[in-house]
């Protein structure tokens, strides 16, 4: 046996410890394991700590180990503490290995003694592997300093502008004709009421002036490829038919188009538009787009009244679809959230009463550039509700729908509650599972609503009806609802309805995930990093996460996480150039037969077939180490990095050394 | 023998979802059987048939692969290549003499500790009713010597 490798085992305190002998399996790592070139094992109290790792770097030195084998906590947490450590005696940190006897052993059994022989299996495959390691060097790649961000909703607005404002260029591609999201829709912004617009619009502007941002709506990512530092995207931009270098946002064409259709996406549906547009007049940019499958002339083939009327003869009705390619270095998506369609619960009356709203609906009504002008009136465009309810939660906190808390639906609502008053005088019921204000300022905004008068009932609606029993009740909304406070049911008549509905994520969430190879959660959120301590970043190298679109948030929070994934990709610029790990596939040239059977395995096209020479061949820096290839090459061709078949067929056979069966059995 | 029988299972796991799933089963403190003994690939896509052959010959009495949900693969779809596999390397099993119960496939997302556990806890059962595979020793000489020598290789 040419290796000497040293074994540490590590107590974790009484973590590790508690259930597994780790004294014994020190001493037996140190005696059976010595045919397998173990020339000292160890155990110690905690591996991690600086005299662990000096432990190890000691008898590197001293003893002349050549491999390394911690048995401790899993390796997603303390690999690179221990791949430093050795470095840090100049042994290359690819040949220690870490195996995981707490997470996958003294965490989850209780009966020792198997806890006990299962570490030892543990330990003695993670021996038979570490043979098999090589040095290796991390690869480095340059950042390409350019940054894609996708979603121009507040969250993706503020990423856009801190990377800016550094000094580097950013890629804003924004899905509707304008930027704004969400936020841009309110009137009003809970707790402090500021005015939606007023804190949005020049931002936005910002967004739009900026020299260091390409802003481009009506557009999305139809494809990305490459990794970390050298991502290349593909964009659509959708045909405007409109020549922006010519169009000066006059606003002639939208007065002149003589067709209204209903607006589902800033109106949410309670006011029209035009069919050449801007969804709202501070829309950023300011050129409007032709909605072609509503336009007359894309119809029926007459029209162009907004080509007869506009001044600078912008219009331009042969514009097609464009591709646009550019390379970035970082993505942060931002691609917020959907509104739960209400709908889906009838209960609640939505679409058959006329007068029950959905929470964005509301926003639109109360808003003072909304189709009402601002003026909170029923249906009928005139009368002023007298009563009005609004149910929290719909949607949240079911499990027919979705299971998870919407974490601003009571902040809103109690908005709402506010607004209604102070603009009607109504009389305001909120109906409330559980009343959640965790943030700064909220709860003092629950408490202002509290003493503004706003009636709150805890509990659950059953139903929103308009079937009378009653006289009072005639012509009435009636909410149906336990008032879990006073154990009673209770019906509540009312002139308006409004229904919080919860935030879920994007419809196509997933399809988007996907193209830029990031995973969802079980209700399509994107998945971070870690829940705790990286929740911008995700599994993806260059890939970040903002807003709604990681989970359900406030705007203070949607802004954090913007500046917080901008400020990871500016680090990442500043670095110029990062080192990946080298786990990685290559093609022994001289075995492959050049059948091509791993051509069309790589996702990442990272395998090109030589014509010349008939074989294939690895581009390292496209390739990410999944080992499909490996697996699949029936020459056996392809070699893995870090996962070889010698690596992996020894541990396998060190996991079966000590079999529980044929415990006799074990050689000496 | 009153003793019970005490399978031993080798896991295939890859690094971005099931190994997770087995970490956040550690971490939440689930309690599952201690016969199951984890390999860490980058990928279920990575595994290679002969490895699992390679653990059968080396005395496990099953094995059972893990990977992301379809869908959710960190390398995109490599998952889809490790189903194919698995179906393949069921009906081969078979025909070598191995019950197809020894073989599992489970999809477990990286929160997914508790299906992790679970499922583990099950297949131990199920295994343990099948009782020990001793393969190698009854089934060394009937087996087609080609991949034999490929797994012995
Ligand atoms: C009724 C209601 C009232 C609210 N009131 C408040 C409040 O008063 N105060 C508060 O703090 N929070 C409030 N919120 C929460 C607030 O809306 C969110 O916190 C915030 O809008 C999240 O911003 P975002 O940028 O993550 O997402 P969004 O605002 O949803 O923006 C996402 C953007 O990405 C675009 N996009 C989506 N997919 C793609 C794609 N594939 N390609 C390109 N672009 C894409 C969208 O068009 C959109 O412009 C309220 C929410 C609701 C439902
Ligand atoms: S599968 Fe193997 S032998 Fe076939 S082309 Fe790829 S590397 Fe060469
Ligand atoms: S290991 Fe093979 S299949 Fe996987 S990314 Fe690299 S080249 Fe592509
Ligand atoms: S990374 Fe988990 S199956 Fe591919």
């Amino acid at each position: 046996m040419s290796e000497k490798i040293g074994v540490y085992v590590c107590h974790c305190g009484t973590n590790i410890a508690g259930i597994v002998d780790v004294a014994d399996v020190s001493q037996w790592a140190g005696e059976k394991l010595a045919a397998n070139g173990v020339v000292i094992s160890r155990d110690y109290k905690f591996m991690c700590s600086s005299l662990g790792q000096e432990l190890i770097q000691k008898d590197i030195q001293e003893q002349g180990l050549t491999r390394v084998v911690v048995a401790a906590c899993s390796p997603h947490l303390h690999e690179k503490t221990f791949r430093n450590a050795c470095q840090g005696a100049d042994l290359n940190p690819y040949l220690c290995e870490l195996v995981s006897i707490r997470e996958q052993d003294s965490w989850v059994h209780t009966d020792k003694v198997a806890a006990t022989e299962k570490a030892k299996a543990i330990l003695s495959g993670g021996v038979a592997r570490v043979e098999h390691h090589e040095a290796l060097e991390p690869l480095r790649v340059p950042i390409h300093p350019d940054t894609l961000v996708v979603g121009g909703g507040i969250a993706g607005i503020q990423a856009a502008l801190e990377i800016a404002d550094a000094g580097f260029h950013v890629y804003l591609v924004e899905r509707e004709p304008s930027i704004g999201g969400h936020m841009a829709q309110f009137d009003k912004t809970f707790p402090t009421l500021d005015c939606s617009a007023c804190i949005l619009t020049p931002k936005m502007v910002d967004v739009g002036n900026h020299p260091n941002i390409t802003l481009l709506t009506w557009s999305e990512v139809q494809k990305v490829d490459g990794y970390i530092g050298n991502f290349v995207a593909t964009i659509k931009q959708k045909a405007r038919y409109v020549k922006i270098e010519d169009c000066t946002g006059c606003g002639i064409c939208w007065e002149k188009c003589p067709k209204k259709v209903v607006d589902e996406v800033f109106e949410a549906g309670l006011g029209n538009r035009k069919v050449i547009y801007t969804p709202f007049p501070q829309a950023v940019p300011k050129y409007p787009v032709i909605d072609a499958p509503n336009c007359t002339y894309f119809l029926k083939g007459t029209c162009k009244a907004c080509e007869k009327f506009c001044p600078t003869g912008a219009i331009d009705f042969n514009q097609q679809d464009e591709e646009i390619t550019v390379q970035v270095g970082n993505i942060i998506l931002a691609t917020g959230y959907d509104l739960f369609d209400v709908r889906r619960m009838p209960q609640y009356g939505y679409g058959r009463l006329a007068n029950v709203y959905t929470s964005l609906e509301f926003e639109r009504l109360g808003n003072a550039a909304g189709p009402t002008g601002g003026n909170i009136v029923l249906r009928d465009g005139k009368t002023v509700p007298k009563a009005v309810g609004i149910v929290h939660c719909v949607g949240s906190r079911d499990q027919n729908y979705n299971p998870y808390c919407s974490a601003i639906c009571c902040m809103q609502s109690l908005k709402f509650a506010h607004l209604v008053h102070e603009r009607t005088g109504a009389e305001v019921y909120n109906f409330y599972i559980d009343m959640r204000t965790p943030s700064k300022g909220y709860e003092e905004f629950y408490q202002r609503l509290l003493e503004e008068g706003t009636h709150f009932v805890r509990g659950k609606v059953a139903e929103v009806t308009n079937l009378a029993r009653i006289p009072e009740e005639e012509g009435k909304l009636i909410v149906q609802v336990e008032d879990t406070l006073i154990g009673k049911q209770r019906r509540i008549p009312l002139d308006m309805v409004i229904l919080s509905a919860g935030i879920q994520a994007r419809h196509d969430a997933k399809e988007v995930g996907k193209l830029f190879g990031i995973s969802c959660s079980a209700d399509a959120w994107y998945i971070e990093r870690h829940p705790k301590l990286d929740p911008v970043a995700t599994m993806t190298d260059g890939i970040y996460i903002a807003g709604c679109a990681q989970g359900p948030k406030d705007i203070p929070a949607s802004v954090a996480q913007g500046a917080a994934a901008a400020a990871r990709v500016l680090g990442k610029i500043q670095q110029k150039e990062i080192s990946l790990e080298p786990v990685r596939a290559t093609v022994i040239e001289e075995h492959c037969s050049g059948c091509r059977i791993c051509n069309d395995l790589c996702p990442f096209s990272a395998i090109l077939y030589l014509e010349d020479k008939k074989v294939s061949e690895i581009n390292p820096a496209l390739c990410q180490g999944c080992g499909t290839c490996v697996a699949a090459c029936p020459a056996g061709a392809i070699s893995g990095t870090g996962f070889s078949n010698e690596q992996i067929l020894s541990q396998i056979e060190g996991l079966l050394l000590l079999n529980i069966r044929q415990l006799e059995a074990v050689p000496a | 023998m009153t003793e019970t029988f005490e399978p031993v299972v080798i896991g295939f796991t890859c690094n971005w979802c099931s190994y997770r799933a087995a970490d956040m089963a550690g971490t939440a403190r689930m309690k599952y059987a201690p016969n199951i003994r984890l390999i860490r690939l980058m990928c279920s896509g990575r595994l290679d048939p002969t490895f699992v052959l390679k653990a059968f010959v080396g005395g496990a009495d099953a094995v059972m692969i893990s990977g992301c949900h379809p869908g959710d693969c960190h390398y995109v779809e490599q998952n889809y290549k490790a189903l194919r596999r698995f179906h393949l390397l069921k009906r081969v099993l078979t025909q070598m003499g191995i019950e197809p119960g020894r073989l599992k496939l489970v999809w477990a997302s990286a929160a997914e500790g508790a299906i992790f556990a679970d499922t583990v806890n099950k297949y131990v059962e199920e295994v343990r009713a099948l009782g020990p595979l001793d393969w190698p020793a009854k089934n060394l000489e009937s087996v087609s010597t080609p991949i034999m020598e490929e797994v012995h290789a």
